[in-house]
C-alpha cells in the first residue's frame, strides 16, 4: 500500500514538474477547428471545447493541485500544530479558546464552509488556499492537543521542566516531536482532501477561473458536453482520482507503518 | 441518563451560537462594499441605501447580530433579493427533495458497505479482503463531480436506461444516490471491517464457536451485532459528508434540493438565501451528531459515565 501510494504520488510528481516542459502543446493554445476532438495519436486525451490539448492542460492541472495540497498543508500542519500544542500544554483560557473555535468549525462540515468563504469572498486561487486552510488546521490541533495532553504528563517532560528548560524548547524539543508521526499521517491525507476541495470548488465554479487549467474547472467545462464529447470529464476526472488514490494509499500505509498495533 | 441528556444538550448551546455568529458574520467578510457587490457596479446611491436599509445592514452591528438571532428563533431569514420570497419559505421548499437524495444515499451505502466490510473481515488478508479494501479506498478516492457525469455518461448517454438529471420517478433518484452513497459506502466499509474484525478477535465469538455455534451465525448473530455501536455512530457522523455532498450530486444532476440552491445563490450574490442555506445545513449538521451522540450513549451505557 505503502510502496503503491508513493509510486503513483511521484509519478504524479514528476509529470506536474516534467510534463509541461516537454509537451508539444501549450495548454492555453486554441485550435478552434479542432474543438472537441476526440483522442488521436497527436492528442491523445483529445481537444476541449476551445481546441485545446486536455493531455497539457491535465499536466499544468498537475502543477495547480500540488501547488494547492502542498500549500493548504503546510500552512493548516504549522498553524494547526502551534495551536494544538498551546491548547494542549498551557490548558485553562487558551485551551478554552481555541477548544471551542475548533468546535465551531467542526460543527460545520469541512467543505461547505469552505464554498461559504469563497462564495462570499469571491472565487480566486488565493481565496481557495485561504478556505481550504481555515477548515484544514481544526484537524490537525485537535490531533496535536491530544497528542501533547498526554506528552506533558512523561517523566521526560516532567524532567526538562524540572531542570530549568524554557517553556518553547520544552515543546519544540520534546513534545511536538511525539506528535510528529500523527501529523506525517494527517498531512499526506490532508494531501487528499485539499486536492479533492480545490477540484469541488473549481467545479462548482468558486475555485480557480478559466482559462487557468485547473482539474476541477476542466470538469467544469466538461459537463456541458457529456453527450457529445465524453473524454473532456474523463481524463481529468481519472487524474484527480489517481493522484488523490495515491495519497490516500500513502497515508493508510504510513498510519500502518507508525500503528505499534499493525507492527 | 438523564444528566448525560441535559449535559450533551447544554454543550451544543455555545456550538449553535458559534455557528450562528460565523454565518451572521459571512456577509461581513464580503470585500469591499456587499450592497454594491450584490447590486453590481452600475447601480445608483438610491438603489444601495434602499438595499442596505431592507438587509438592516443600516444598523450597528449589534443592532443587526440581535436581529439575526432572533430571526433564528422566529424561523425570519429575511427574504430573498432575486424572487422576494422568504428565506425560510425558499429553503423549506427544497428541503424535502435534499432529504429524499441524502436518505437513498444512505440506504445505497449502506446496503453495499455492511456486506463488503463483513467479508473483508471474515477474510482479512486474503486477495477477496485486498479487493474489498481497495474497492473502499477507491469509492474514498474517486470524486462524486467526476462518478456522476462517468454515471451518466454510461447509464444514460450510452446505455440510455436512466435520466439524466431532474427529479420525479424512482429513476430519477438511482444515479445521484449512488453518487452521493459511494463515498459514504466507502468510509461505512472500512469501518464494518475494522469493528467486526476486532469483534471476531473478542473471547466470546471463541466461545459460541467452542459450543457449535456455526462460523456464518458467529459472525453474524455475534460479532456483527456487537459492531453494530461504532458503524451507526459513523453513518451519523458522515451525514454531514452527505450533505455537503448533496450540494455537488445536486449541481450535477439538476436535483432541486437545498444544495443546488445554495449554488443558485452564489451565482446570484443572493446573500441573505446564502445565510439561510448554510446556516440550514450546518445546524442540521450539529442536530445529527447530537442524536447521534445520544443514540451512542442510549446503546453503550460506558458513554453516559465518561
Amino acid at each position: 500500500m505503502l510502496r503503491t501510494g508513493g509510486a503513483i504520488v511521484l509519478l504524479a510528481a514528476v509529470a506536474a514538474l516534467v510534463g509541461p516542459l516537454v509537451t508539444p502543446f501549450d495548454p492555453s493554445a486554441q485550435d478552434l477547428a479542432l474543438r472537441l476532438a476526440g483522442p488521436s495519436t497527436t492528442h491523445p486525451f483529445g481537444l476541449d471545447e476551445l481546441g485545446r490539448d486536455i493531455l497539457a492542460r491535465v499536466l499544468a492541472g498537475a502543477r495547480i493541485s500540488f501547488l494547492v495540497g502542498l500549500t493548504v498543508v503546510s500552512v493548516s500542519a504549522s498553524v494547526g500544530t502551534l495551536l494544538g500544542a498551546v491548547a494542549g500544554y498551557f490548558g485553562g483560557v487558551a485551551d478554552d479558546v481555541i477548544s471551542r473555535v475548533i468546535d465551531v468549525l467542526l460543527a460545520f462540515p469541512g467543505l461547505l464552509l469552505a464554498i461559504a468563504l469563497v462564495a462570499v469572498l469571491g472565487p480566486s486561487l488565493g481565496n481557495v488556499l485561504f478556505a481550504l486552510t481555515i477548515i484544514g488546521w481544526v484537524g490537525y490541533a485537535r490531533l496535536v492537543r491530544g497528542q501533547v495532553l498526554r506528552a506533558r504528563e512523561l517523566e521526560y517532560v516532567q524532567a526538562a521542566r524540572a531542570a530549568g528548560a524554557r517553556i518553547p524548547r520544552i515543546l519544540w524539543r520534546h513534545v511536538v516531536p511525539t506528535a510528529i508521526p500523527a501529523v506525517v499521517v494527517q498531512a499526506t491525507l490532508g494531501m487528499a482532501g485539499a486536492i479533492i476541495g480545490e477540484a469541488a470548488l473549481s467545479f462548482l465554479g468558486l475555485g480557480v477561473q478559466p482559462p487557468t487549467p485547473s482539474w476541477g474547472t476542466m470538469l467544469n467545462g466538461g459537463r456541458a458536453h457529456l453527450l457529445d464529447a465524453p473524454h473532456l470529464t474523463i481524463f481529468p476526472g481519472l487524474a484527480i482520482a489517481l493522484l488523490v488514490l495515491g495519497f490516500n494509499f500513502l497515508g493508510d500505509g504510513l498510519r500502518d507503518a507508525t500503528d505499534p498495533k499493525h507492527t | 441518563m438523564t444528566r448525560f441528556l441535559v449535559r450533551r444538550l447544554l454543550l451544543t448551546v455555545p456550538v449553535l451560537l458559534g455557528v450562528a455568529t460565523l454565518v451572521f458574520s459571512l456577509i461581513h467578510l464580503v470585500p469591499g462594499d456587499p450592497v454594491q457587490s450584490m447590486l453590481g457596479e452600475s447601480a445608483s446611491p438610491e438603489d444601495i441605501a434602499e438595499m442596505r436599509g431592507r438587509l438592516g445592514l443600516d444598523r450597528p452591528l449589534y443592532a443587526q447580530y440581535v436581529s439575526f438571532l432572533k430571526g433564528i428563533g422566529t424561523g425570519n431569514l429575511g427574504t430573498s433579493l432575486r424572487t422576494n420570497q422568504p428565506v425560510t419559505a425558499a429553503i423549506a421548499e427544497r428541503m424535502p427533495a435534499t432529504f429524499e437524495l441524502a436518505l437513498a444515499a444512505m440506504l445505497v451505502a449502506t446496503a453495499v458497505a455492511i456486506p463488503l466490510g463483513i467479508v473483508a473481515a471474515v477474510g482479512a488478508g486474503t486477495h477477496v479482503d485486498h479487493a474489498a479494501t481497495t474497492l473502499a479506498l477507491l469509492g474514498i478516492s474517486v470524486p462524486n463531480f467526476w462518478l456522476g457525469p462517468l454515471l451518466a455518461i454510461v447509464f444514460s448517454v450510452t446505455l440510455g436506461w436512466l435520466p439524466v438529471s431532474g427529479r420525479g420517478t424512482a429513476a430519477h433518484l438511482i444515479l445521484p444516490a449512488i453518487t452521493l452513497g459511494a463515498p459514504l459506502a466507502a468510509v461505512l466499509a472500512r469501518m464494518t471491517r475494522a469493528s467486526v474484525i476486532e469483534e471476531l478477535r473478542e473471547l466470546y465469538v471463541l466461545a459460541a464457536r467452542a459450543r457449535g455455534v456455526s462460523r456464518v451465525r458467529a459472525v453474524l448473530k455475534h460479532a456483527f451485532r456487537n459492531s453494530l455501536i461504532p458503524i451507526v455512530t459513523v453513518l451519523g457522523l458522515q451525514f454531514g459528508a452527505v450533505l455537503t455532498g448533496a450540494v455537488i450530486t445536486e449541481t450535477i444532476f439538476a436535483w432541486p434540493g437545498v444544495g443546488r440552491l445554495l449554488i443558485q445563490s452564489i451565482s446570484f450574490r443572493d446573500y441573505p438565501l446564502v445565510q439561510g442555506c448554510i446556516l440550514l445545513i450546518a445546524v442540521t449538521y450539529v442536530a445529527m451528531n447530537l442524536l447521534t451522540d445520544l443514540v451512542y450513549g442510549l446503546l453503550d451505557p460506558r458513554i453516559r459515565f465518561e
